[in-house]
């Protein structure tokens, strides 16, 4: 019964190897037979010849048709893919249950909690004062994140099965999602900040394949290297916080967190432990997308809808507030750094809302509000409330996955439409899909009893505590916000009347079981999982937060009197009702058109002028990147190149291979194979040198 | 002297001349076969190699690597007479660092040999010659012990990369070559004068005519080899100059993308693999332990040219439209990283270079030969004339982009390992160099995702393209040991690391002992 947790990183591995290894094989098969009948039929111009650039040729022909809807693969094949695929991660997902629920129950049972279990598996790297185990790490935060990590990966994985089935690069997806998978389990089990940058790294580059899963489309490849380079700037920061710590520490394994609660920090002056929290920090705004580094994500929803549930919402999204309460014991040694992460995040969760506001393609909205509430997780942790930050990263894994796949299967009704626009009314017509994503849209916008209003409820709980009235009013108006823009994507798709063609209309269809059994379970989560935090206050107590409370920093909680939550918690409700009542009234209204699903917010956004083009036109960021950043960046380049490579350097050799070259001239003046001047030049010598010699 | 019989023979030779010229040999036999008979050709080429390879593996098996300090050398030394009246000895020996080199060598040439043969390349018989008496050049400079012996060998790389730049290059291979030969011979004639000064100023001094290291080292840092700073410094920038050119360390640089872009894929990889190692490696085993005064003093000012190295190749790179040129100038922003990390003096940064050394030759030298995978079918390295092709070729496809994550860094991959070693002994030595310097992930993730984008990603936009054949047998028999190395030592470096711990050890201690005055 000792399964080790190597495993649990390993399973979803071997599916890697074996589904990428199959897919690789039958795709080269597939190009093999492609490719010989192109060049039969165009014979002699194989460009295999010695001479000429065959590259030139006719240039643009468009070949838009061939790929992602080619031809089915075979039923044999598919069926290979999907079992590896969700067999591998349902194995990671049997032995994560078997080691975390049995160190569940005994950290429970005995009081403050057990210690952590600690596996070395070999010596990776050890070279002067850096010394790396590759170690993987049991406490109750890696308990709780490998749990629901395998858990949501699973169901997701089971959606795939059904919502990937015509595709042709079936096994590539399976395969990423597998790597994925690894990664990820990596990331959360690693029991040092080094070996935790594999996993790190690595579902950042899993992101990448998978945004840019549909390779033939400029759209999706752009937005994967957006995600990289981007992820790549807070990973900048992060590998410089990790030689923080090992200067800080001597080490950077997870002991540190308990030199750190010891306040065994080198005796270095806390200005060097504020900046080894900001590049932590650096690393997390990356990852987490949060402003300003928060780009990626929205353009991240170009690869497949269960991607965008899995990787972008549920589980990678959230490893940068993993990060931050890993190191919570770092950041309360550096107050200053603390408050930044929370004012980070808290403006980053009103500014992203302000943007799904009035998005009009569904996944935009998801994404938006995605990066909304990961900022509200970094909130908590800026307060302080690690504990209540990660319970929001629990819940917000089922509600969002459930949202997210939904939306797919919203999308796949639609027949691979995504404008809001163009939907209305399907609720009659997807009623599976319609309920569980409603279930989700209630727990998200934080009406009790489902499991966002206890999260949430607690952070705005713990901003208000700690005396951050500002954070606190703040989160409360995302919160309002949040519950609008959701019910207004619950209106726009699923009420009023279908605003598309009757041809689409007719065509709309219920996803088959494979999709929808996972969005039973996890609307099913999103209504229980909250019970698992409930606060004192309701009776609770809070059993989620003092279960994880042996990893994290020992805040200093601020205690509430009963009635102040009470209050608290009948203002958040309120604004949120608020917020759906306001969605209901303004799209709500009939004879709404594509163009214009709403009169009433038609009008809102044109009294609001500018403010509402900002809005819509997502405040122009990225025109703003490219015209500060990447442009000159560009430029930059070419004039290096060209500039100083080619002139200045280049230049410098050739003047001297000229001068070189005019020595060589004169030289050679001397040098015309006459014997006759030979020997002149030679008696010349000989006279200067015996001149030389006497006259000395 | 130490003792001059060597523990391991082989056919009544020692193991390392062996290893040195069994290369040659192979060249030789070709020299009788005829030009047509390709089979023959190919047989002599593997079998050379081949053999040679499994030898250096036979010597990195016999290795110990136990040993400390300048003993390492002893068990495999070979100490013969060379030029007695000038005190000019046949000296051979390896330690860790040389001994991983050498492999990488041996490993290299087989493989590109092996991917020639999926190749068209005319006259065969020359290109295989030349790159066995290459191989020859390569690993005698990375065993010899005697100054001139070295020197020898150093030159003798030349003439080879010449006539394989020159025969079976490009359109602007002329200009290339002599780009190359110009560039590398002003740097290495510096170093000869600096030799022969050195063995001047050391016989003076202790009344021996040696050019042997193994006691010029034990002179320069015990003081018996009364230099005076100047004489030192002109003496450190002498050998300096040679190995940073062949680095090539900015600004001396130019001549690489234009060196690599003409030579054939084979030339390249060796070029990028191998030869530019061999400037980092002048560095460790010459210019640091030989002259460790005047290596401190002149630390910041090479740190900062490694630190606009790392910089501008990389952001000149993101500008290139030429595949090779890209790749080239990707080796200018990596090889000063890896100068950064020797000149940080600490064991983690320069067992981090000695690590990079290694990983940059795989990762590269793949870089190279997927690049000329395509090259061969289309016959352009231009980025605008591809787009899209993974569909075509998707197994070339799936190794680039291995390769192209392990040159990114990708921790897993082998380029993490190095990289992360670096920043992380310079950060101790300097926070802001390592600051700068980190900025090289960003900046490497922007060119080489741009690179593959645009090769591999996106709609097929040139229709020949569509014709395009996958990597074939022998391609990817050539490849397939480099990216299977790529993994590996991405998640076991350890075996190279404890290889090369005590050749380490011995120059950071040198260095060490002279940088506090």
């Amino acid at each position: 019964m000792n399964l080790p947790l190597w495993l649990i990183p390993a399973l979803p591995l071997a599916g890697f190897l074996l589904n990428g290894s199959v897919a690789l094989f039958s795709g080269w098969r597939r190009a093999r037979k492609a490719t010989a009948a192109w060049r039969e039929a165009h014979p002699g111009d194989h460009g295999h010849d010695e001479h000429g650039d065959a590259g030139h040729g006719p240039g643009d022909h468009g070949h838009d048709d061939h790929g992602h809807h080619g031809p089915f693969l075979p039923y044999g094949e598919r069926l290979f893919y999907g079992v590896v695929g969700v067999l591998s991660v349902g194995l990671a997902a049997v032995v994560a249950l078997a080691n975390a629920v049995p160190y569940a129950l005994a950290s429970t049972a005995s009081e403050g909690g057990i210690g952590p279990v600690v596996q070395s598996v070999w010596k990776w790297m050890a070279a002067g004062h850096v010394s790396i185990d590759m170690a993987f790490r049991l406490d109750p935060l890696s308990a709780m994140m490998v749990s629901f990590v395998t858990f949501v990966g699973l169901l997701i994985h089971v959606f795939s099965v059904g919502y990937m089935q015509d595709e042709e690069g079936y096994g590539r997806y399976f395969a990423y999602l597998n790597l994925f998978m690894f990664a990820m389990l990596t990331l959360i089990l690693a029991d040092s900040l080094v070996v935790l940058f594999i996993g790190w790294e690595g579902v950042g580059l899993c992101s990448y394949l998978l945004i840019g899963y549909y390779y033939d489309k400029d759209f999706a490849h752009a937005a994967g290297k957006k995600a990289f380079v981007t992820n790549r700037i807070g990973d900048f920061g992060m590998v410089l916080g990790i030689f923080g710590i090992l200067a800080l520490f001597g080490t950077a394994d997870f002991s540190f967190v308990d030199m750190a609660k010891a306040g065994a920090v080198n005796g270095t002056a806390s200005i060097t432990v504020y900046a080894v929290c900001l590049l932590l920090f650096l690393g997390a705004v990356g990852k987490s997308a949060q402003v300003p580094l928060y780009v990626w994500l929205p353009d991240a929803m170009a690869g497949p809808t269960p991607v965008s549930a899995l990787i972008h919402a549920a589980t990678m999204v959230t490893a940068g507030v993993y990060l931050v309460a890993r190191c919570s014991a770092v950041f309360v040694l550096a107050p200053d750094a603390l408050t930044l992460v929370a004012w980070v995040g808290a403006g980053t969760a009103v500014f992203a809302a302000t943007i799904g506001l009035a998005q009009n393609d569904i996944k935009k909205v998801l994404a938006y509000s995605t990066v909304s509430q990961l900022g509200y997780m970094f909130l908590a942790c800026g307060v302080g409330a690690f504990g209540v930050g990660m319970f929001h990263v629990f819940t917000h894994a089922f509600f969002k996955a459930c949202l997210f796949l939904g939306s797919g299967s919203v999308i796949m009704a639609m027949h691979h439409e995504q404008d809001m626009r163009a939907m209305g009314g399907l609720g009659r017509k997807v009623p599976r899909t319609y309920l569980t994503m409603m279930v989700a849209t209630v727990a998200i916008a934080g009406i009790p009893p489902l499991a966002g209003f206890f999260s949430k409820d607690q952070i705005l709980g713990a901003a208000f505590a700690g005396g951050h009235l500002v954070l606190f009013a703040i989160g409360l108006l995302t919160a309002g916000m949040t519950a609008f823009y959701m019910f207004r994507l619950a209106r726009m798709t699923f009420y009023g009347e279908f605003r598309g063609t009757p041809e689409a209309e007719k065509r709309v269809h219920e996803s088959p079981a494979t999709m929808t059994i996972p969005l039973i379970v996890l609307a099913a989560g999103s209504i229980l999982v909250g019970f698992l935090g409930v606060p004192e206050a309701l009776g609770g107590a809070n059993r989620f937060v003092s279960f994880l409370a042996p990893s994290l920093a020992t805040a200093h909680p601020h205690h509430l009197s009963h009635a102040t939550e009470y209050v608290l918690m009948a203002l958040s409700v309120g604004v949120a009702a608020a917020g759906i009542l306001l969605a209901w009234r303004w799209y709500g209204q009939k004879g709404a058109t594509p163009e214009v699903p709403s009169a009433a917010a038609q009008a809102f956004y044109e009294k609001t002028g500018a403010l509402g083009r900002l809005v819509e036109n997502k405040w122009y960021v990225d025109e703003g990147i490219e015209a500060a950043v990447l442009s000159p960046f560009r430029r930059i380049g070419t004039f290096l190149w060209r500039g100083f490579d080619s002139l200045v350097i280049d230049g410098i050799v050739n003047a001297s291979a000229f001068l070189v070259e005019l020595t060589g001239d004169l030289v050679r003046f001397f040098t015309t194979g006459n014997v006759r001047n030979y020997a002149l030049s030679f008696t010349l010598g000989v006279l200067v040198l015996a001149l030389y010699v006497f006259l000395r | 002297m130490l003792d001059s019989s060597t523990p391991i023979q082989w056919l009544g030779a020692d193991i390392l001349t062996t290893l040195v010229f069994l290369p040659s040999l192979g060249a030789l036999l070709l020299l009788l076969l005829p030009n047509g008979a390709k089979n023959a050709i190919r047989a002599v080429a593997l079998l050379a190699s081949g053999a040679t390879f499994a030898l250096s593996v036979l010597v990195l098996q016999r290795f110990n690597p136990a040993i400390a300090g300048l003993e390492a050398f002893r068990p495999l030394l070979v100490d013969r007479p060379w030029i007695p009246r000038f005190g000019i000895r046949y000296l051979l020996g390896v330690d860790g660092l040389s001994l991983i080199l050498v492999v990488l060598t041996t490993l290299l040439t087989l493989c590109v040999l092996v991917f020639s043969f999926g190749q068209t390349i005319p006259k065969l018989r020359g290109y295989v010659a030349a790159f066995l008496v290459l191989e020859t050049g390569m690993i005698g400079s990375l065993v010899a012990l005697d100054a001139v012996l070295f020197y020898v060998f150093w030159e003798v790389m030349l003439v080879p990369m010449y006539f394989i730049i020159g025969i079976w290059g490009g359109k602007r291979r002329i200009y290339a070559t002599m780009k190359f030969v110009l560039f590398t011979l002003a740097g290495s004639l510096l170093m000869f004068v600096a030799i022969l000064f050195a063995s001047g100023v050391h016989a003076k001094a202790t009344g021996i005519l040696t050019f042997s290291l193994l006691e010029w080292i034990p002179a320069a840092s015990s003081g018996a080899w009364s230099l005076t700073a100047s004489e030192q410094a002109l003496l450190f920038w002498a050998f300096a100059l040679a190995f940073l050119v062949k680095v090539p360390l900015w600004p001396l640089h130019t001549w690489l993308p234009d060196a690599h872009v003409e030579a054939p894929t084979g030339g390249s990889i060796i070029l990028a693999g191998v030869l530019l190692k061999l400037g980092t490696y002048g560095l460790l085993r010459f210019a640091i332990p030989l002259f460790p005064g005047a290596a401190a003093r002149y630390t910041p000012l090479i740190a900062v040219l490694a630190l606009i190295g790392v910089v501008y190749g990389a952001w000149v790179a993101a500008a290139q439209k030429d595949m090779k040129k890209l790749v080239a100038y990707s080796s200018v922003s990596h090889l000063a990283l890896v100068v950064l990390g020797i000149f940080a003096g600490n064991v983690t940064a320069v067992s981090g270079a000695v690590m990079q050394m290694v990983g940059h030759g795989l990762t590269t030298g793949l870089l190279f030969l997927l690049v000329g995978v395509l090259y061969e079918r289309r016959h352009t390295r231009e980025m605008a004339d591809y787009g899209g092709v993974a569909s075509q070729v998707p197994v070339t496809t799936t190794l680039f982009v291995i390769a192209m994550l392990g040159s990114v860094g990708l921790p897993g991959l082998n380029g993490f390992v190095g990289e992360f070693l670096i920043l992380a002994g310079v950060f101790k030595a300097n926070v802001w160099w390592a600051a700068f310097a980190a900025t090289g992930l960003i900046l490497g993730a922007i060119y080489l995702l741009t690179l593959t984008q645009k090769v591999f990603w996106g709609p097929n936009r040139v229709e020949a393209n569509l014709g395009l054949t996958d990597i074939n047998g022998w391609e990817l028999a050539g490849a397939l040991p480099m990216i299977v190395l790529v993994v590996v030592l991405g998640v076991w470096p350890q075996p190279v690391l404890d290889l090369v711990r005590n050749s380490v050890e011995t120059v950071v201690q040198i260095a060490s002992v002279r940088m506090v005055p």
